[in-house]
């Protein structure tokens, strides 16, 4: 049987893993056969269990619409959720996602996308008035929480998750990423250590144009859930990589923090650092931590977080999980091994591995702002 | 009505002296708060009916001469009329008054700390290592506002411009629990006013005003605010970092409480602003208190009063429908809420209302705790839990359930020598603590048991760091309210619940 959903009677999913992303600053769009190499070197750091790409810029003639990848179990699924679509949503175009058959992906979900945006005339307007995107994030979580057989992956507007159970480069095959281009891409490997595979519990997991791909397990799980919660989050799926997710989501979108800032929420700098600073900055870094400290990420993980702004990648404050990043002209690429990056960027020009808790932030060049969007970046 | 010539009440403890070690030194005779000794011309003699097993006598023997044993004359056994029925029951037909006594409670019921166990690490996380790695213990107390709002300076660089609310800075998340100057002494209060400060953390006057000697340690005190509103003046309001509001008591929910008048010297009358020798009488509410709006006037009179400096704590007993109340407390503008379990302690409290009302603080915390983040104001106050922690282990479990930080009280008196013999209302305490004679206070050296009370809060501030570098954290406000690091033994499904974990194994 596929599984869809963590059904397993887990509090949540543990795995280690491995990681990889590329962007380019100027927006020049590549396929995915480079970080399907990328990632395919990192091979041994998953199990077979779980692999998947987020790519930006992929979506160009929808790119105002959001992009709903739904997984199904089976059609009754479908057709409830499609109702739910169609009573809520104006569905501008949907498809299959394309796949191919291949030797080593032989069981999958039914695959569809679809196009659209929220109706102006949606019923919940009776009751709410909830803006664009809080009510794609009410309708994901809706969906996923609440109909069996069917589960969201991807919501985001130009953006799309690709993901599923499997090394990363068979599921790359399997999506034919090699046709399909994007400006950023980022992709996971993972290895499961409490559970067999299960198609959402891959990565990345993303939520509106929100995507992470996480290696490492947050010990501070429990309390980071229970903080969520308070705000309504529902955390259905159990794993580290929702909860980075929601508070992402919760810090930039909803209290209007920059990247920069979130950053220093989830990887607190120490105290006795905070103590050694001038006034003004002590003063905001010690109130983030006193309003924030429920949302510090504590434990191991590297992350890299990708958004329609561009990219992050960091370290765990304390720097236990490894990552590498270089940059090769307007590329900047990112992984869990330097070798990831050098199967792709033989001689780059500059490589390193970031500090700990030390964010590397790459933002696209002439952004253009997006409407309903409260942050400035 | 004819007085009895004996009594039924047998001497509880036996306090036998080895005449062929005792060198008469009569030491015993002097540091027995009891009167259990006297020298009986060739050799010390024993009244056993007043030895309480206190403990000052053998400790202080220097030849080791004294044993102090349980009385081995039995009642006859009965698994229901169990002694504790039976000596009320003459001790009561005696004297036709309530039972009192001090501490907490002496009755065994399920100790809910005692039956939780905690996470660590093992491959998938690394532990970290407290000796090499920094592992923070740090916590702040008071209301956080729920998001940051910011500013941005001529460089276009965020800062601040929430107006933080005040906070407690603690380095270690303990606070020693409210004692009042009457109910213990000077020289106890003393010795945690200087440990306090030593260790960046908080004592509390409790209701007993604050003692001219303490106002240089304003900054490590919470003061009291009870219902008998001693002490109670501007300027004392304004000496502490916090102002606590006093509306229950773990070992004495819903009554107040009664420091006789033999116990108001001089330097209690002036710190307590009454007259000398006169009952202070706590009433069992506070008189302007009747309700939930009437404690919103009152923190806000207080925060008027310290110009909204001073973050405001409101002290309650842990009883039944405890979450609610608290949720109702949060609104009403308390930045810190103190829940005291059913096994705090007291200076006297009659022992029908110890022994019988009240819930364990580890239930009632993980109710307040879930309750308020369900209501979506967890933030708005910090959660300090009391009643008898006994350890760093029960701290941990605490924080781990929802408290911020947790208070101590019957274990800071256990440095100074307590053995928790539950006769704090009598002022006879040998060992100087709840006491107000002078002769008995004096033998406490504030210097000596304020290092000792640094020392084991400092014990259990590494023990606390070992554990969450076992739990791969390194930070305390990871593992604060993280249940999910939390397993029960011995637990019912309903216990379980209520306690927000899940069973070990799972």
């Amino acid at each position: 049987m596929l599984k869809l959903k963590n059904k397993f009677s887990i509090e949540r999913d543990i795995s280690g893993c491995g990681l990889c992303g590329i962007i380019n600053a100027k927006r020049v769009k590549i396929t995915g056969s480079n970080i399907k190499k990328a990632i395919s070197v990192e091979h041994d750091r998953g199990n077979g269990l779980g692999g998947g790409f987020a790519v930006y810029g992929n979506y160009r003639d929808y790119a105002e619409l959001y992009a709903f990848h739904i997984m199904y179990d089976n059609l009754s699924a479908k057709s409830s959720v499609e109702e739910y679509l169609k009573n809520n949503f104006v569905i501008e175009k949907e498809e299959t996602i394309p796949t191919s058959k291949t030797s080593k992906i032989i069981e999958h979900p039914y695959l569809h996308r679809y196009f659209m945006k929220p109706k102006s005339d949606r019923q919940d307007k009776l009751f709410h008035d909830l803006g664009d995107d809080d009510f794609v994030v009410q309708s994901v979580m809706l969906i996923n929480e609440n109909y069996d057989g069917a589960y969201v992956f991807s919501s985001g507007k130009n953006m799309g998750a690709f993901k599923g159970v499997g090394y990363p480069e068979d599921i790359a095959d399997f999506y034919k990423l090699d046709e399909v281009e994007g400006y950023m891409w980022t992709a996971h490997n993972r290895f499961p250590t409490n559970t067999p595979g299960w198609w959402g519990g891959a990565h990345p997991f993303t939520l509106l144009d929100w995507s992470i791909v996480h290696n490492g397990e947050i010990s501070s799980y429990g309390i980071n859930k229970r903080y969520l919660e308070m705000y309504k989050y529902n955390l259905s799926l159990k794993t580290d990589t929702e909860v980075i997710t929601y508070i992402f989501d919760l810090l930039i979108r909803k209290h209007g923090l920059s990247i920069e800032l979130a950053t220093l929420v989830l990887a607190a700098p120490f105290y006795q650092n905070i103590d050694k600073m001038d006034n003004e900055k002590k003063e905001l870094l010690t109130a983030l931590r006193q309003i924030y400290g429920s949302a510090l990420l504590n434990g191991p993980f590297a992350i890299v977080f990708g958004y329609s702004g561009g990219m992050v990648a960091m370290n765990d404050r304390i720097k236990l999980r490894p990552l590498v990043a270089a940059t090769m002209g307007d590329f900047t690429y990112v992984a869990s091994e330097e070798a990831a990056i050098r199967a792709i960027c033989p001689s780059p020009d500059l490589v390193w591995s970031p500090k700990a808790g030390e964010p590397v932030i790459v933002k696209f060049e002439e952004l253009v702002p997006q409407k309903g969007r409260v942050i400035g970046l | 009505m004819i007085k009895s010539s004996f009594s039924n009440i047998q001497s509880e403890y036996l306090a036998l002296i080895d005449h062929t070690k005792c060198v008469r030194c009569k030491r015993c005779i002097q540091n027995c708060g009891w009167g259990t000794y006297s020298f009986g011309g060739d050799k010390i003699i024993a009244d056993h009916s007043k030895c309480v097993a206190c403990g000052r006598c053998y400790t202080y023997c220097p030849e080791d001469a004294i044993s102090i044993i349980k009385n081995p004359t039995v009642i006859r056994e009965n698994g229901n009329w169990k002694d504790n029925h039976i000596k009320s029951i003459w001790k009561q037909s005696e004297t036709g008054g309530i039972v009192i006594s001090g501490m907490g409670t002496t009755f065994k019921y399920k100790k809910y700390f005692d039956h939780i166990l905690l996470d660590a690490c093992q491959v998938t996380n690394p532990s970290i290592d407290p000796l090499r790695e920094p592992m923070e213990l740090k916590t702040y107390l008071g209301k956080k506002p729920s998001k940051i709002e910011l500013d941005f300076n001529e460089e276009g660089e965020p800062i601040l411009k929430t107006k933080m609310p005040p906070q407690i800075e603690l380095q270690t998340p303990f606070v020693f629990g409210a004692m009042s100057y009457g109910s213990i002494s000077l020289n106890a209060q003393k010795a945690m006013a200087l440990a306090a400060r030593a260790l960046g953390i908080v004592m509390n006057t409790g209701e007993g005003g604050l003692h001219d000697d303490l106002i240089p340690f304003g900054k490590n005190i919470i003061v009291q605010v009870a219902s008998g509103r001693f002490g109670v003046h501007r300027d004392y309001l304004n000496s502490g970092i916090a102002v606590e509001i006093k509306i229950g008591q773990g070992a004495k929910p819903g009554i107040g409480g009664h420091l006789p008048g033999e116990k108001i010297g001089l330097d209690i009358s002036r710190t307590r602003m009454i007259p000398l020798g006169t009952d202070a009488i706590s009433p069992a509410p506070h008189h302007d208190i009747y309700s939930i709006e009437d404690l919103r006037q009152l923190i806000f009179a207080i925060k008027e009063a310290t110009n909204y400096e001073k973050p405001v704590s409101v002290k309650i007993a842990a009883v039944h429908n405890v979450a609610a109340i608290v949720s109702g407390i949060v609104r009403a503008g308390a930045d810190i809420i103190y829940i005291d379990g059913y096994t705090g302690g007291t200076g006297a409290a009659p022992n029908i209302i110890k022994d019988h009302v009240g819930i364990p603080i580890e239930l009632a915390l993980a109710q307040v705790d879930e309750r308020l983040r369900e209501e979506g104001i967890r933030n708005e106050a910090s959660l300090i839990a009391a009643g008898s922690i006994r350890s760093s282990a029960d701290a941990v479990k605490a924080i781990a359930l929802g408290a911020d930080a947790v208070a101590i009280g019957t274990a800071a008196l256990i440095v100074m020598g307590c053995h928790v013999c539950g006769k704090c209302n009598t002022g006879n305490c040998s060992w100087g603590i709840t006491t107000q004679r002078p002769e008995l206070v004096r033998r406490l050296d504030p210097e000596v048991y304020g290092e000792r009370l640094y020392n084991l809060i400092s014990a259990w501030s590494h023990e606390i760091q070992e554990v969450l570098g076992a739990m791969g954290v390194n930070s305390i406000e990871s593992l604060r309210g993280s249940r999910e690091r939390l397993r029960g033994v011995e637990l019912t499904d309903a216990e379980l619940k209520v306690l927000g974990i899940k069973h070990a194994g799972l």
